[in-house]
């Protein structure tokens, strides 16, 4: 055994057609039902993380529709008030669990490689197993509601009201281990993010060169891997108090029921921003490309993406002002969450700058993207006036929060996300979307939006409580519930007109070509929809638009070079880069098609399946099972480079 | 035809503020304009960074519209390479626009710790300290008077205007919210803690309030109400609370049996066998305005179909169904009626 | 690169640029999070209200077994450490040896752990005290458990011959993550035996 079999000196040389086959026949996913189920590649997970996300988007939005109608005017009765709680409770938990992080974590799949010039995440396998889980806790999580036992006391699931002494069915049960193992989806893709962004990006991609977009995931993906374990653990304590006979929130025994709003929101408030800094990110990147200018400000708006997530940890207790806790814990968490709107401006600042710098072109997507600095300034302001301590007290629990989180949710998540699809469908499947029906689109979402949600700001102003399934008539909310649940169908309407424009243009849009926005990232730089190994030669970039470079005044700097670099293709094969330079570091040894993700997230959902049940038996079965696919898994591998053994097959 | 589009984003939010604005005093819950010493500050400091806020979203939107529609746009072509802008200029819309907004973030931080430092505590003693527990789904209303007697009442506060009261908030069950938009901003009530707020109201009159932390299935009907009286009306009504329900006819009499034998295991009356502490204290009944949490008006024809079917009025409340004669019941109603 | 490649480069999983020693970085800070909320909520629950003599309940927990346990799990940290300078100097003896005994120490801290547990005067229901011992201390068990495995499975693949002094990724990570088990106990005895004797009671 030599040092030479553990080192190489790989070749730079241009792309040929030649090279593009044998890497075509190292990289493709297996045919079949086989390779479906073993795929490790990041676009068809990325792609499975998209529409399984707006699967629940649909679900969700027709949960909402059903109790608008309940809500539109006084003293109706179209669902019982149990009905209700399911549905509203499964309502939160949908969007902000299922839909809202899951259709990041997919355009962030699909694209990061492709960002970065890369041949695929970090950790492939990984990347499936956070897939499958994902699907499985989804299941796990509807499958209370689909036999009539949905969580029913809200998405933050306050105890006493979660505890056995109130909630006797399984409904709580089945919500708290649901999200535990979908916490741990979440975890493990925010650690191949993070990985992937260390260790993936191509040559000359030093972290002044990376597009926005990855800025964005990484930090969400940082924050998530701090901040997940505080909800997992408060979900398993309150499984174990309801199960197991544990205090941590049985006041009558000398528990807290305010440690599970602490351990919730400790959470709750970094996932807030988890949810919107990647969908920022798209607008950051995709914006610009219709200003036919580079993003003003690219540093400030990096850091400010940065400063929110690290303010966002520190005004958890915003959500807690109604508590009693103490005046000068207030008055910290009341100036640290107004000042947090700090980051946010620089954001709606460096975009109204960049329109007014550049020239717009009034495609589908940049109307989504610009009317979002709208909806994200709406959102913001009214996140400032909850703020502030004496207006929360009037504001908290009332519908002027519910308007709130919906213009942050659907204002800074929604609509960037459908403009990034408009944007990158041609990229996902070398076809361009109907710009026509795209305008129809927007225009339904938009007024829709608006018209359904701005007067929830009015209806929580004259004292509306959240959460309530009906009212009397003399409260003075007939009318502005009305026009709330018109608004919400239009809206409603408007994401069916995206749904069919997907259906349409999959089967008949325009042929895209590679690059059909004449955008300036690396993305654009491969087909559409890109080979398996996303690039024949791993290119080398000197700017952070290496598409563009060539019209951009740039005085005394390289070029960035695309067609021809660094050949691997000595079996499945990227390359690994130094974290802040990335200067190449590594040849990484890839894995291929394999069903241990698959086998490891049905074991987890065995044991899930256990402790919902209590059932040891189970239980221990799934621990066994998940025990075995892990040390499938980990075996050493020669073909992966693992072993001192070296696999000279390649 | 841009300007039409200016318009509608301008004039859409506008509108529907002054639709709002109407509405807004007719409805009992807004806390647009408040009613007392603590209520006040906070109505000013509302006001001010509502105001805040739609100046912001006015700018931005302008500021976007203008951005958008200020030269022709340009068009696009299918996979063609265009002429693309220097990247240079805008980072003074950065320093200008975050500078701005750090002032007035600055200014309304200071604000609120003043308002927050103004309305902790009230400015003068407590006149008289009330304890209120929230339960699935009534509020519990515990007075002491001065020689320490005390007697409980539901879902009716009295106060004395122009007096500070205390507030005893405490979780009976799960946590309710306790909140009186006109008089001040919400308190939790949390089991195995006791919160203290206080209250005050300029002036007599009713004040609506509404329980605003999600509490289970019949949250949505657990309103009560703030009645402050004059100091002399609200003595008067304290000592009336204080005596015991006065000597009745003689169907009332066969009624305290029924209600004795059917309801005293979760409802009390002072003087009576009648002791149970599940549901509300009902000496008194008849003082009430509503029933119900808040729910129904308190007459005779209510009081009768809520005790045929309380679930149907409230479903999933704790009160049961109890299976009673025809005479039964009209005997506990007029038995009720005659609880003043 | 554009032209050529000046220096070669490693091929494979490579000491820490493997990108398995990067996600066990990230995910040991995960687990550490774990932690810090659980011993939050240790701390949370320790300044609210209780009976008497209910926090910590039946008093401090006596020092004595707890510290010769922690004394065992930190040799079998160095046990490791030995294993792994070991095998960079392709001394796979001695990587077997480290990690065999790294994986007894560890087993041996579970037993005491175990009788340490039927010692305790009370119960998981007994008091939210109790319930966070237990719980705490079962959370930090568990992981010892999965690092025993770890070590065992490493031994295991060590004598199969597996790993040289260039190929040693493996060992590098699974020893990160029982270094944070060991790590991790300091913290969970400071606030359950150390604490209570500085006089942190409700």
């Amino acid at each position: 055994m030599t040092s030479t079999d553990y080192e190489r000196r790989p070749s730079v040389a241009p792309e040929t057609p030649g090279l593009a086959e044998r890497l075509n026949r190292l990289w493709e996913t297996a045919p079949g039902l086989y390779g479906w189920l073993a795929t490790v590649d990041h676009k068809e997970i990325g792609i499975r993380y998209i529409i399984t996300a707006f699967a629940f988007l649909i679900l969700g939005g027709i949960e909402a529709l059903i109790f608008r109608l309940q809500l539109s005017w006084s003293n109706l009765h179209l669902l019982t008030p149990e009905q209700y709680d399911q549905l509203f409770t499964v309502h939160g938990m949908t969007m902000i669990f299922l839909y809202a992080g899951p259709v990041l974590s997919g355009f962030s799949n699909y694209l990061w490689p492709l960002l970065l010039g890369a041949r695929d995440m970090a950790l492939p396998r990984l990347n499936a197993l956070s897939y499958w889980i994902y699907l499985c806790a989804g299941i796990v999580l509807y499958s209370g509601f689909a036999i009539g036992f949905g969580p029913n006391v809200g998405w933050f699931n306050y105890v006493p009201l979660a505890a056995r002494a109130y909630n006797d069915g399984p409904n709580i049960d089945i919500y708290a281990l649901g999200m535990i193992l979908l916490g741990i989806s979440t975890t493990v893709g925010s650690i191949n993010f993070v990985v992937t962004f260390l260790r993936m990006r191509c040559p000359g991609m030093s972290i002044n060169r990376v597009p926005i977009l990855a800025w964005g995931t990484l930090t969400a993906s940082a924050a998530n891997i701090f901040a997940i374990p505080a909800v997992s653990l408060a979900f398993l304590l309150l499984w174990m108090d309801r199960n197991v006979g544990t205090h941590f929130f049985d006041v009558a025994a000398g528990g807290s029921a305010l440690l599970w709003q602490h351990l919730f929101w400790m959470f709750g408030h970094p996932w807030v921003y988890a949810i919107v800094l990647p969908a920022m990110g798209m607008v950051s990147d995709g914006l610009p490309v219709f200003c036919r200018r580079p993003l003003v400000g690219y540093s400030v708006v990096a850091l400010a993406t940065v400063a929110t997530m690290v303010l966002g940890f520190g005004v958890w207790v915003h959500h807690m002002f109604a508590t009693g806790l103490p005046g000068v814990s207030l008055s910290f968490f009341s100036a640290a969450s107004i000042i947090i709107a700090l980051p946010s401006a620089v954001g709606v600042f460096a975009w109204l700058a960049t329109i007014w710098t550049g020239r717009p072109i009034f495609t589908t997507p940049f109307l989504f993207f610009a009317s979002f600095i709208l909806l994200f300034t709406i959102g913001g302001v009214s996140g400032y006036m909850t703020g502030s301590v004496p207006v929360d007290w009037q504001l908290t629990d009332t519908y002027f929060v519910v308007a709130h989180l919906h213009y942050v949710l659907i204002g800074i998540n929604v609509f960037p996300v459908v403009g990034a699809t408009y944007f990158w469908f041609p990229k996902f499947t070398g076809r361009m979307m109907d710009e026509r029906l795209g305008r129809w689109n927007f225009w339904t979402m938009f007024v829709g939006f608006n018209l359904g949600f701005f007067p929830m700001h009015i209806s929580g102003l004259l004292g509306m409580p959240r959460r309530i399934y009906t009212y009397g008539d003399n409260m003075g909310w007939d009318w502005i519930n009305l026009i709330t649940t018109v608004g919400s169908f239009l809206f409603g309407l408007g994401v069916l007109l995206f749904v069919w424009n997907v259906a349409k243009s999959l089967r008949a849009g325009v042929v895209a070509g590679d690059n059909p926005w004449d955008a300036p990232t690396l993305e654009w730089a491969t087909s559409s929809p890109p080979p398996p190994y996303n690039f024949a030669v791993i290119p080398t970039v000197a700017s952070r638009h290496p598409l563009w470079e060539d019209r951009l005044a740039r005085v005394g700097t390289e070029k960035s070079v695309i067609g021809r670099g660094l050949v691997l293709e000595q079996g499945r094969e990227a390359l690994g880069t130094t974290p802040l330079d990335a200067q190449p570091n590594v040849i990484l040894k890839m894995p291929g098609d394999t069903l241990v993700p698959l086998c490891l997230a049905l074991a987890m959902s065995v044991l899930t399946i256990g402790l919902a049940l209590v059932n040891w038996f189970v239980v221990a079965a799934g621990v066994v099972l998940i025990a075995a696919a892990i040390l499938a898994w980990l075996w050493p591998s020669a073909s992966l480079g693992e072993t001192a053994e070296v696999d000279r097959d390649g | 035809m841009p300007h039409a589009r200016l318009a509608i984003l301008g004039f859409a939010p506008t509108t529907f503020l002054s639709i709002g604005a109407t509405a807004a005093y007719a409805a009992p819950l807004q806390f647009l304009t408040g009613a007392g010493d603590k209520a006040t500050p906070v109505v000013w400091l509302t006001w001010g960074v509502l105001l805040v806020s739609v100046v912001v979203i006015v700018i931005i939107a302008g500021l976007l519209a203008a951005a958008v529609w200020r030269r022709p746009t340009l068009p696009w072509t299918l996979g063609q390479k265009a002429v693309l802008l220097p990247d240079e200029g805008g980072l003074n819309w950065l320093w200008l626009g975050v500078g701005l907004s750090a002032l007035v973030l600055l200014i309304s931080v200071v604000w609120t710790v003043k308002v927050l430092a103004d309305i902790q505590a009230p400015g003068s003693r407590p006149s008289i300290t009330i304890e209120v527990t929230g339960r699935q789904w009534w509020w519990q209303v515990h007075y002491i008077s001065p020689d320490g007697r005390g007697f409980n009442t539901a879902n009716e506060i009295h106060i004395p205007a122009g007096e500070i009261v205390r507030l005893k908030l405490v979780g009976g069950d799960v946590i309710h919210s306790f909140w009186v938009p006109q008089l001040a901003g919400k308190m939790d009530a949390i089991p195995g803690l006791t919160n203290e707020t206080w209250i005050e109201a300029s002036h007599p009159g009713i004040y609506q309030g509404q329980c605003t932390e999600y509490c289970g299935v019949e949250h949505s009907k657990m309103l009560f109400r703030v009645i402050a009286q004059t100091p002399a009306d609200f003595h008067a009504w304290q000592a009336h609370q204080l005596a015991e329900p006065a000597q009745r006819a003689i169907t009332a009499t066969k009624g305290e049996q029924a209600f004795v034998d059917h309801c005293g295991n979760c409802h009390s009356v002072r003087g009576t066998a009648a002791q149970g502490s599940l549901g509300p204290d009902l000496s008194h009944l008849m003082t009430r305005q509503t029933i119900a949490s808040g729910v129904l008006p308190n007459d005779a024809h209510t009081l009768a179909a809520w005790i045929a079917d309380p679930q149907g009025v409230k479903p999933g409340n704790s009160m049961p169904v109890v299976n009673l004669s025809a005479d039964e019941r009209s005997d506990i109603t007029a038995y009720l009626l005659a609880l003043n | 690169m554009a032209e050529r490649l000046e220096q070669r480069l490693p091929v494979g999983a490579m000491d820490t640029r493997a990108s398995g020693w990067w996600a066990m970085i990230f995910t040991v800070f995960t687990e550490a999070s774990l932690f810090v909320y659980l011993l939050f909520s240790y701390y949370y629950l320790a300044v609210q209200p209780h009976a008497p003599g209910t926090f910590p309940e039946g008093g401090p927990p006596p020092l004595g077994i707890a510290a010769i346990n922690t004394a065992i799990l930190l040799i079998s940290s160095v046990a490791v450490g030995w294993a792994q300078l070991g095998i960079e100097r392709n001394n796979r003896w001695r990587l077997v040896a480290g990690l065999g005994t790294g994986a007894l120490l560890g087993m041996i801290f579970l037993v005491i752990q175990w009788f340490e547990w039927g010692d305790r005067p009370f119960g998981l229901s007994s008091t939210p005290y109790s319930s966070l011992y237990f719980v705490i201390t079962g959370f930090h068990m568990a992981h010892v458990a999965v690092g025993v495995l770890m070590l065992l499975a490493l031994t295991w693949w060590s004598k199969l011959g597996y790993f040289n002094n260039r190929r040693f990724a493996h060992i590098h990570i699974g020893a990160l993550y029982w270094h944070f088990v060991d790590a991790v106990w300091i913290a969970v005895f400071f606030t359950f035996y150390i604490t209570p004797l500085l006089g942190l009671k409700a």
